[in-house]
C-alpha cells in the first residue's frame, strides 16, 4: 500500500456509497469484515498509512522551508528531544556552508528570540562544549592549508586519543579547538596526514565516541556520514528516528547526493506511494541544474 | 488622482505647520535645503510628508516624515544622535572628492589640511565610495596612496578612519592576536562592543583580508583562561531583542554569585553567561545581582587588583551593559599615558565617531571635569590633534 494522493482523490470524490462499500469489501488487506455487519479498518493499516501521510508531509513541508529556516528549526528540534539527536546539531553545523550556518543561526534569532548558543546551555551533558563551538564557527572557506600545522595537530589529536582517558576526549580544549575553528580544507588535510602517519583513519579511532566521530565525519568525510544515515534508514528494523533522517538527509542534501552516485534503488525498495515519488523526484531534481 | 482644492488646502495647512515646527520649535533650527513641491509626499492615505531632510546640518535628531494627523515621526537614526562626525549640507560629488585627494598628495609633499577636511567629514558609506572611485580613476587604492605619503600618528589615524568598519575591527583584531599579551583587552572590546551584526562583518572582512577565520587566530594566539572567554567572546552572534526573563536573571545572579565567592572566575558558567546571553538579559542579571548580594558585580570581581584575567572579565561586564564607562576609562589612561594601550586614543576616536563618542565624551567630562576635546588639545599636537578634534565633533570658535 502507498499513497496515490491523485486517484484517492478521484475515488472518493466521485462514488456514491455503494461504490464504497464495494471498494471496502474489495480490499481485504484494509478492511475486515466485523461481526456488527460492516467493514471495520484494520488498525494496523491505518497507522501504515497514516505514517505514509506523515512522511509525504514531513517531506513536503521540510522541502517548502527556507533552508535557514528549515536548520534552525532542525536545531531547536534536537535540542529539546535529547542526547540521541544531538548528531543533528552536529550535521547541520557542520556539513552546511559558513554562511549557511551564520543564515540558520540569523532564523534562530527570528524564530526563538534566543541564540542556538543560549539554547544548547539547556544541555546539561558533557557534549555542550562541543556542540556550542561547533555552531559558532564561522569557518575560512579558501583554499591554502599550512601542511606544518595541520600535522602537527593531528599528532595532537592522536595523543588526545591514545594516550589520555577517552573519557575526558570531549573536554580536552585543544582537540575542540582545531575541530571547532579550523577550515574544512585544514582539517581534510589534518585527516589525511593522521593516517599516513598512524595507519588507521581518524574516524575509526573515534569508535564509540558518538559525536565527536560524527563531527569528524561530517567535516573530512561527510559522504560517509550520509551514508552510514541512510543505510540505517533502509534497514529492514530500522526504528522512526533513521528514517526520520531519511527524509531530513534526502532533502537537505539532494545535491551532494547525486555527486555521490548514492543510489536510489534503495530508496526505491522501501518506499512507497507519493512519497517514494516525491523523494526520488527530489534526487532527481538535484540532477537537473 | 485629481487633487481637488480642499485637498490642496489641507496639503498646505500641514506644510507649513511643518516648517513652523522646524524653524521655531526645533534648536538650532532646521532649514529646510529643497522647498520645492518634489518634497511634498502623499502617500495612500493621503497623508502628508515632508522628505528630503537628510542633508541638513547641524542638530541630528531631527525628523524625517511628519504627518498630516499631527503625529511628528521622529525617525531618528539612534546611532547618529550620540555620534560626533559631522558631515556637511552639501557633499561635493565623489569625483571632486578624489580630485582635491589626488591633488592632496601631489606637487611638494602633503597637504594635510585638505586630506582632514574631506576625509574628516564623511561616513563611511562615503568613503567607501570614495575608495572605490578612487582606485577606478587612478588605478591605485587610496590608502596605498596615504601609506606613501604619511607617517606616525597622523597615518595611523587617517588609515584607520579610511577603512570601512569592519575591514578596521578586522585589522584591529588582527594585530591584537599577532601582539597579544594578557594586558590585551583589543579583542574583547571588538567582540563585546560591536552589534552582533557588526561582529559578524567583521568576522566576513577577517576571512577576504588575512584568509583565515578570526577563532582561529584567537585561538592560537591566546592561552589559558583568556583564551577560554576570549574565543566564545568572537564567535557570540548574540540575540538582540529587549526580552528578558526574570527567573533565569534572578538564577544566573545566584549563580555568579557563587561563583565569584568560590573565586572561580574562568568557570564554565560564568563565561557561558558572558559570551552567549543578550546584552539585555545580561543587564537584568547585573541588576539583580547589585539587588541581591549588595554590590556591584564589579565590585566583587576586584579581589586581586593585579590579575589581569579579573582586569578582563570586569571590561568585559562594562563593555556589554555601559560600553561608555569602559572607553571614558582607556581615554583616561591614555591621555594621562598610564597603562600599556598604545594607540588607544586613535582607535577610540575612530572607531566610535560615528556611534556614540558624543555619549563617551560626556562620560569623560562628567569624570575628569574637563572636556574630551580639550583634553585632547592638551595632549596631541599638528595634524594628528587637528584630525581627532575634527572626528570628535569639535566646532573652531
Amino acid at each position: 500500500i502507498g499513497v496515490d494522493e491523485k486517484s484517492l482523490i478521484s475515488i472518493l470524490t466521485n462514488s456514491n456509497e455503494e461504490h464504497k462499500r464495494s471498494l471496502r469489501k474489495g480490499s481485504s488487506k484494509l478492511f475486515i469484515e466485523d461481526e456488527n455487519g460492516f467493514e471495520r479498518w484494520d488498525q494496523s493499516s491505518i497507522k501504515i498509512l497514516k505514517h505514509q501521510f506523515n512522511r509525504f508531509r514531513d517531506a513536503v513541508v521540510l522541502s517548502l522551508l527556507h533552508p535557514w529556516e528549515r536548520d534552525a528549526r532542525l536545531i531547536e528540534k534536537a535540542i529539546r528531544k535529547g542526547p540521541k539527536h544531538y548528531n543533528v546539531i552536529v550535521e547541520v553545523a557542520c556539513t552546511r556552508s559558513s554562511d549557511q550556518l551564520l543564515g540558520a543561526r540569523k532564523a534562530y534569532h527570528s524564530l526563538f528570540h534566543h541564540s542556538i548558543e543560549e539554547h544548547l546551555t539547556h544541555i546539561k551533558g558533557r557534549e555542550r562544549k562541543l556542540l556550542v563551538a561547533l555552531v559558532s564557527a564561522y569557518r575560512y572557506e579558501g583554499t591554502g592549508v599550512n601542511e606544518d600545522v595541520a600535522k602537527s595537530e593531528s599528532q595532537i589529536l592522536y595523543e588526545a586519543i591514545n594516550n589520555g582517558d577517552k573519557n575526558k576526549l570531549l573536554d580536552h580544549e585543544d582537540a575542540i579547538m582545531i575541530l571547532a575553528t579550523r577550515s574544512k580544507q585544514h582539517l581534510q588535510a589534518l585527516y589525511r596526514h593522521y593516517s599516513q602517519s598512524y595507519d588507521k583513519n581518524l574516524a575509526q579511532d573515534l569508535e564509540g565516541e558518538g559525536i565527536l566521530k560524527d563531527t569528524v565525519e561530517c567535516l573530512c568525510t561527510p559522504q560517509t556520514y550520509f551514508t552510514r544515515v541512510l543505510e540505517a534508514a533502509v534497514k529492514e528494523d530500522a526504528d522512526e528516528e533513521s528514517k526520520r533522517a531519511l527524509t531530513r538527509v534526502i532533502v537537505t542534501q539532494k545535491e551532494q547526493l547525486v555527486k555521490e552516485g548514492f543510489v536510489p534503488n534503495k530508496i526505491q525498495d522501501i518506499l512507497l506511494g507519493l512519497y517514494k515519488d516525491f523523494m526520488l523526484a527530489s534526487i532527481a531534481s538535484g540532477d537537473i541544474k | 488622482m485629481k487633487l481637488g482644492w480642499i485637498k490642496r488646502i489641507n496639503v498646505m495647512k500641514v506644510v507649513l505647520y511643518a516648517l513652523s515646527y522646524m524653524h521655531h520649535d526645533f534648536s538650532p533650527p532646521i532649514v529646510h535645503p529643497d522647498r520645492s513641491s518634489k518634497n511634498i509626499l502623499l502617500d495612500l492615505d493621503n497623508e502628508v510628508h515632508i522628505s528630503g531632510l537628510w542633508h541638513c546640518q547641524a542638530s541630528k535628531t531631527h525628523p524625517t516624515s511628519i504627518k498630516s494627523n499631527g503625529a511628528i515621526q521622529k525617525e531618528i537614526k539612534e546611532e547618529e544622535a550620540m555620534a560626533t562626525l559631522t558631515v556637511p549640507t552639501t557633499v561635493p560629488s565623489v569625483s571632486e572628492d578624489c580630485e582635491q585627494l589626488r591633488k592632496a598628495f601631489s606637487g611638494w609633499g602633503t597637504n594635510e589640511g585638505l586630506i582632514i577636511d574631506i576625509l574628516g567629514h564623511r561616513n563611511a558609506e562615503q568613503r567607501n565610495l570614495i575608495r572605490k572611485t578612487y582606485a577606478e580613476t587612478y588605478g591605485e587604492d587610496l590608502l596605498k596612496a596615504l601609506d606613501k605619503e604619511l607617517s606616525n600618528d597622523f597615518e595611523r589615524l587617517v588609515l584607520l578612519w579610511a577603512l570601512d568598519p569592519a575591514e578596521r575591527d578586522a585589522l584591529l583584531a588582527n594585530e591584537a592576536t599577532k601582539r597579544w599579551t594578557s594586558s590585551n583587552q583589543v579583542l574583547m572590546e571588538i567582540a563585546c562592543t560591536r552589534s552582533a551584526n557588526q561582529l559578524l562583518h567583521a568576522r566576513q572582512a577577517y576571512h577576504a583580508r588575512y584568509k583565515k577565520s578570526l577563532e582561529e587566530d584567537v585561538a592560537h594566539h591566546t592561552t589559558g583562561d583568556f583564551r577560554k572567554l576570549l574565543l566564545p567572546l568572537v564567535s557570540s552572534y548574540r540575540y538582540e531583542g529587549e526580552e528578558v526573563n526574570m527567573t533565569l536573571a534572578k538564577t544566573e545572579a545566584k549563580l555568579l554569585h557563587e561563583k565569584i565567592s568560590d573565586k572561580a572566575y574562568s568557570d564554565d558558567d560564568v563565561i557561558r553567561v558572558l559570551a552567549t546571553r543578550s546584552k539585555a538579559q545580561i543587564n537584568a542579571t547585573l541588576n539583580h545581582y547589585k539587588n541581591e548580594y549588595g554590590n556591584d558585580i564589579n565590585k566583587d570581581l576586584k579581589a586581586d587588583p593585579k590579575d589581569e584575567f579579573l582586569a578582563l572579565l570586569r571590561s568585559t561586564v562594562k563593555c556589554l551593559v555601559y560600553p561608555e564607562k569602559y572607553f571614558e576609562k582607556v581615554l583616561r589612561l591614555a591621555i594621562n599615558r598610564r597603562g600599556t594601550d598604545e594607540g588607544a586614543l586613535t582607535r577610540v576616536v575612530c572607531t566610535r565617531a560615528e556611534v556614540d563618542l558624543k555619549i563617551i565624551a560626556d562620560e569623560y567630562q562628567r569624570r575628569n571635569s574637563v572636556p574630551l576635546t580639550r583634553a585632547i588639545v592638551k595632549d596631541t599636537h599638528g595634524d594628528y590633534e587637528k584630525l581627532l578634534l575634527v572626528l570628535a565633533g569639535h566646532v573652531e570658535n
